[in-house]
């Protein structure tokens, strides 16, 4: 008896709270437009029995799916974001596996208080590390006054509400899920491996490419994923370090539902950008798997 | 042997500059008497005192300590069953299904969720407010939660289980008396974790809330929309400390713990 609590009360609470309305989203995607509160059309009218639910299915319909693709800012909404997630994921690889390659090469007393190092700013409010750029990008911010002061420029730079800002933004919020699976793979690694390139006549750099680099593939894939996947649907930091120009789909989907008031444009916007994860997702998936079968 | 080279040194110095100084000089600017961020004008810290007056601001925080001191409790205990059900659970009708609901929140967009669950709340006439908060926040957290507690119990003997059960307790005995205590470690980060969280949510919370539920990060993010503010930078310096003695004091305490644990080994390995 206990043992079916203990299973049901949390399967219940998911089933009514993640796919209840997950359905919902999908049917209102398939919705019209009404002025009425809740604004969407048809609504499931159980009291009308086997004739409601006629009416509701047969009401259905892909309008709104087609209307995302006859007006062009949602693909090049989608586009964009997925071009800013490539590139900022490629960037902060970049500027990631160097810092995990030192960790791991650090003396082993350090290694705790660097993790904890990188670790601390993931505790820390995720819109108060992007807040910290507005001050530091803006045209009065302390970049340009220092660029300035030193004379390197003649006239501000304005970074703040471009692409550039946004970039700067997910690679810095993100950095700690880079650093973290390459880090567990190169600490892994066995160093004896590297001794026995370099006995075999290679250079430091040629050990590095074809010991250290395919050895840490896992973590690469892994980190990349982690910052790829979320910054897709990233919200507030092209809102807040962004222009009117970036665009991006989190953007989009919030001003479609809290200024168009169009849910179920809205809806749509929605189903099509999990379509768009699902592909990351399983890779990601996949490649957990494999790495999991490799440490066995 | 392991090389620390002077290119090691200092991908390692600009790698933790990039980190950490952002939040500095927000710190720095924090004590600034000027209202102009941008324009230093002495040490000074009237913009705690203005913080520390703004009512919207306490009652914000207010909320936003309700909402995640609630729902991570109810997502620990959620969490932490749900975790129980998929490592020792065995087979049951609908299992796949489960183990998918417990991972998908975790790699949806939050726009996703809030606008799903606002949908939900509209469609049932739940009057939207602190309540609906508590549920969003416990629905995501408690996935968290759940991943934390079943990678401890996937290592967990339960052979210890077993014994108890054995020696005449009945099963949530046994739990309450062997498992929870050892895997109690796990299911206190998954309740910090699920609290940061909720005290974290921007985008969640802004779908599901109300009138008279403004959670913080909803109050800081309609007043940094126009712009840097002195008394944001007070706020955030705040927000930062605690979090920085927190997790400093938590890993100073779990290595004397640690430490302690290898002295108590190594006595006893000596008395036998």
């Amino acid at each position: 008896m206990r043992r079916y609590v203990v299973i049901a009360l949390p399967y219940l609470w998911l089933v009514a709270l993640f796919l209840i309305p997950f359905g919902i989203v999908l049917k209102i995607a398939l919705s019209d437009i009404a002025l009425a509160r809740p604004p969407y059309m048809p609504q499931l009218d159980l009291s009308q029995g086997w004739a409601g639910l006629r009416d509701f299915l047969t009401a259905l319909d892909f309008e709104n799916f087609t209307f995302l693709t006859t007006d062009d800012l949602y693909w090049k909404a989608y586009l964009s974001s997925l071009q800013i997630a490539a590139l900022s994921t490629a960037i902060t690889l970049l500027v990631g596996y160097p810092i995990a390659y030192a960790m791991a090469r650090s003396e082993p007393e350090w290694r705790p208080t660097l993790l904890m190092l990188v670790i601390l700013p993931f505790w820390t409010s995720f819109l108060i590390r992007v807040y910290s750029w507005m001050g530091i990008l803006s045209t009065e911010g302390v970049l340009n006054q220092f660029l300035l002061g030193i004379g390197v420029l003649s006239e501000p730079l304005q970074i703040l509400n471009t692409n550039v800002a946004v970039y700067i933004g997910i690679v810095y919020t993100y950095l700690p899920f880079m650093i973290l699976p390459i880090y567990a793979a190169l600490e892994k690694m066995d160093d004896s491996l590297l001794e026995a390139a370099e006995d075999l006549g290679s250079s430091r750099l040629q050990a590095f490419w074809l010991v250290t680099l395919p050895l840490s593939r896992n973590g690469i894939i892994a980190g990349c994923f982690l910052v790829f996947i979320p910054a897709i649907g990233e919200f507030v930091i092209p809102s807040l370090l962004g222009g009117s120009q970036t665009l991006m789909i989190g953007k989009v989907l919030w001003e479609e539902f809290f200024s168009n008031r169009d849910w179920p444009v809205a809806s749509a916007v929605a189903v099509i950008l999990l379509l768009i994860l699902i592909i990351p997702i399983i890779l990601f998936q996949r490649n957990e798997q494999r790495a999991r079968e490799a440490d066995q | 042997m392991r090389r620390f080279s002077w290119f090691n040194a200092t991908s390692l110095t600009f790698g933790f500059a990039f980190l950490y100084l952002p939040m500095i000089i927000l710190v720095i600017y924090s004590f600034n008497e000027s209202r102009l961020v941008t324009v230093w004008a002495g040490f000074s810290t009237k913009w705690y005192g203005e913080l520390f007056r703004n009512e919207e601001f306490l009652d914000a925080a207010w909320v936003t300590l309700k909402v995640a001191v609630l729902s991570s409790t109810i997502a620990t205990v959620l969490g932490t069953m749900a975790a129980h059900v998929l490592v020792n659970g065995g087979r049951f009708r609908g299992r796949t299904l489960f183990s998918g609901m417990i991972y998908a929140p975790l790699v949806m967009p939050e726009v996703i969720t809030g606008l799903s669950l606002l949908l939900l709340f509209i469609g049932i006439g739940l009057e939207r407010g602190v309540l609906t908060v508590v549920l969003a926040h416990t629905t995501f957290s408690m996935c968290y939660v759940s991943v934390v507690v079943s990678s401890r119990l996937a290592t967990f003997d339960r052979s210890l289980e077993e014994a108890a059960l054995d020696l005449g307790c009945s099963s949530f005995d046994a739990f309450r008396l062997v498992t929870l205590p050892i895997i109690a470690p796990a299911v206190i980060s998954g309740w910090l974790l699920a609290f940061t969280l909720s005290l974290d949510d921007l985008v969640i919370a802004s779908f599901t809330t109300g009138p008279g539920a403004t959670t913080l990060p909803i109050k800081v993010f309609s007043s940094i929309r126009l712009g840097v503010s002195p008394e944001i930078n007070a706020l955030s310096t705040v927000l930062i400390s605690v979090v920085a003695v927190g997790v400093i004091s938590a890993s100073l305490i779990t290595k004397r713990a640690a430490l302690q644990q290898a002295r108590e080994e190594q006595a006893a390995q000596r008395a036998t």
